[in-house]
């Protein structure tokens, strides 16, 4: 268990350095300069780019940011003099997370409980009524349903207020329309998982125990059916975040989102680096957890380092994480 | 040898909707079972053993039974509420299933699953159910109960898990055990050892035993009586050596000679019964083999036979079996009062 998960972490770093490099290079492929915009003269252009070390090599350049990327320093924004790069992460990701964190919460309860039912009631009319929020939620774009929220309930019905993220109050609307689409893909994940474990034998050997419907349902169905929803939490995390870039544009949230597209028009390169890496990071720590979690939650994966055993269970896993992960990004 | 009638089945009859129609997989059937009896039920698959049995757990949809009596202990089963049916499931009456590598929860620990029946039928707490999870366990013969009680059903065999699952049936010293087809996923030589096992709790408890199966190997060596299932009906019934040795159904004599020699000589073909079962969304008139039949006369395919007794507690669904029928129609293996199993080849 120990071996597996160091083996795992190691993969981690080893994946994030990728992606920084990858994004090192393409950021400065783009064409133009963080300096070009501004009313300068070539004479200033070359003493900014000297200022902070453009001009160096290359390798040179990378070496410097992956050895303070490894202190925990992102560096300064060329775009805002005096701003790091950290402080920037530290006073917004706060307002993005808050946001991503209600979203998925209220996604998972929501979708598990939708797709329970669904699979309980299959073929009836209550299993048509969550097959289509599923099918509506998946099919829609969030902007859409973000703005059609807010002409709803805070422009027409004034239930609500259209924007900002003061109180609980201002939340409802954007953590809704973030995870309607999670919601609808958790409840279709659910319904077809529940489907399956219902038709197990196991289930008539509990049926045959003489327990109640909600007996069986609770501790012999869920347990079983969730097991395939754990595997697509990376993801689906995944899949939240990316949401929070245009739901924090359309409801005026104060997070991450509006820095990190702006940085990328700016060709802010410290900003853009120092923002992909710190999703990175994040992602691929979902990841590892989910995978380590799995092997808890599932008896017959045992996340043993090394040994043949391992090698007989991981592919099972591996496959279905990476075919879950193309599905979510 | 009378005893007291556990369950009596009268007329039961069920059918269920398909896309294709109304399936007839039961058609009126009867049986009686007396206190530590052990009766088995063999017949080809989808001739309604299974069905038949899964009928007095209460695990088919009410609506597909359409007529019929269960009686068990003097109550009828088939006006019970669900809620009265979880009260009777698994502490009366409790069933052991086929395949014990799907039948059991992958997710929950061995003991859990025992000790979840005690909990619910004995209102048992949580830890003095585990406890007696683990005797149970040990009387199963199942080695270090201590240490299995906490392990999940992967770390144990087929024949290990088919025990557990002995164990949930039987924990709850429960009034009659209905195994269907227990032994059927298992290799031949853990067959015998739950075989023997069955046999030994049923004496401990006095269970009665509803044995369901093909595998008339298992008929011989467990039950007392055999019930022979055709097309959705019993077509004999009678004490295992007398059926075995005198079976007074066409059937019942095909299923006897398709059963492999194991002291055939060279390259013996196996024997089997030509033709195939009835459709079942639309049952023959007549008799249901007589399509099958080599002896079928006019009769077999216009009128039901009857149940004819033709021994001491042994009866049979078969025209041939009618006094009045001349003894020239009649095959040999009918009309001779002692067939050895040898002559039956």
């Amino acid at each position: 268990m120990g071996r597996y998960v160091l083996k795992r972490c190691v993969i981690a770093v080893v994946t994030v350095l990728v992606l920084v490099t990858i994004i090192f290079v393409l950021v400065r492929l783009l064409p133009g300069d963080p300096f070009t915009s501004e009313k300068t003269n070539e004479a200033i252009k070359e003493k900014m780019m000297a200022y902070y070390g453009l001009d160096k090599p290359l390798i040179e350049q990378w070496f410097t940011y992956v050895k303070n990327l490894l202190r925990g320093d992102l560096g300064v924004s060329l775009k805002y003099p005096g701003r790091t790069v950290n402080s920037v992460i530290a006073q917004t990701f706060p307002f993005s997370a808050s946001l991503g964190a209600r979203s998925l919460i209220l996604a998972l309860i929501v979708g598990l409980f939708l797709g329970t039912l669904a699979a309980q009631h299959a073929g009836k009319a209550l299993d048509y009524i969550c097959v289509l929020i599923a099918v509506i939620g998946v099919s829609m774009p969030d902007f859409i349903i973000g703005t059609l929220l807010q002409l709803v309930f805070a422009i027409k019905l004034r239930w609500l207020p259209a924007g900002q993220w003061i109180s609980f109050k201002y939340t409802i609307l954007p953590v809704f329309a973030l995870s309607l689409y999670t919601l609808s893909l958790v409840t279709r994940l659910m319904r077809s998982s529940m489907m399956e474990v219902i038709n197990q034998d196991y289930i008539m050997t509990a049926k045959a125990k003489g327990l109640s419907k909600f007996e069986i349902i609770w501790r012999h169905e869920i347990r079983n059916a969730i097991l395939p929803i754990v595997t697509t939490m990376g993801p689906l995390t995944a899949a939240v975040l990316t949401g929070t870039f245009v739901l924090e544009k359309i409801y005026a949230v104060p997070g991450m989102g509006k820095f990190y597209v702006q940085s990328i028009n700016d060709l802010d390169y410290t900003m853009v680096l120092g923002m992909t890496s710190f999703y990175g990071v994040f992602l691929v720590t979902a990841n590892l957890i989910v995978d380590v979690l799995y092997g808890f939650i599932d008896p017959r994966i045992k996340l043993e380092g090394g040994s043949g055993k391992r090698k007989k269970n991981k592919p099972e896993i591996g496959v279905k994480m990476e075919g879950g992960a193309a599905d979510g990004k | 040898m009378e005893k007291n009638g556990i369950l009596e089945i009268k007329g039961l009859k069920v059918s269920f909707s398909t896309y294709g129609g109304r399936v007839k997989a039961v058609r009126d059937v009867s049986l009686e079972i007396g206190e530590g009896e052990c009766v088995a039920i063999v017949g080809e698959s989808g001739c309604g053993k299974s069905v038949t049995a899964k009928s007095v757990m209460g695990l088919i949809p009410k609506s597909c039974v359409e007529g019929g009596e269960i009686i068990f202990q003097g109550k009828d089963l088939l006006k019970y509420t669900e809620k009265q049916m979880q009260g009777v499931r698994g502490d009366d009456i409790s069933m052991i299933f086929q395949d014990p590598m799907t039948s059991l929860n992958p997710t929950m620990t061995v003991g859990r699953q025992i000790a979840e029946v005690l909990v619910k039928h004995q209102r048992l707490s949580k830890q003095d159910a585990l406890k007696k999870a683990e005797e149970y366990l040990g009387l199963v013969g199942i080695a270090n109960p201590e240490k299995r009680v906490k392990e999940y059903p992967n770390s144990l065999s087929g024949g290990m898990r088919q025990r557990v699952m002995i164990a949930i049936a039987m924990c709850c010293n429960p009034k009659l055990l209905i195994a269907d087809e227990p032994t059927t996923a298992l290799d031949v030589t853990i067959q015998a050892q739950i075989l023997e096992l069955m046999k030994e709790l049923q004496k401990k408890f006095n269970t009665s035993i509803i044995l369901i199966t093909h595998d008339l190997g298992v008929v011989a060596n467990m039950a007392e009586r055999v019930l022979v299932f055709y097309a959705g009906k019993v077509v004999e019934n009678g004490p295992t050596r007398s059926v075995f040795y005198q079976p007074r159904h066409p059937y019942t004599r095909g299923l006897l000679k398709s059963m492999p020699k194991l002291n055939a000589e060279g390259k013996e073909e196996l024997v089997s019964i030509e033709g195939a079962p009835p459709d079942l969304f639309a049952p023959p008139e007549g008799c249901a083999f007589a399509a099958r039949c080599e002896y079928a006369m006019n009769i077999c395919h216009k009128q039901q036979p009857p149940f004819i007794g033709v021994g001491e507690n042994h009866c049979a669904a078969c025209w041939l079996n009618m006094r009045e029928v001349p003894d020239e129609l009649r095959p040999e293996w009918m009309k001779s009062e002692h067939v050895t199993l040898d002559d039956i080849k």
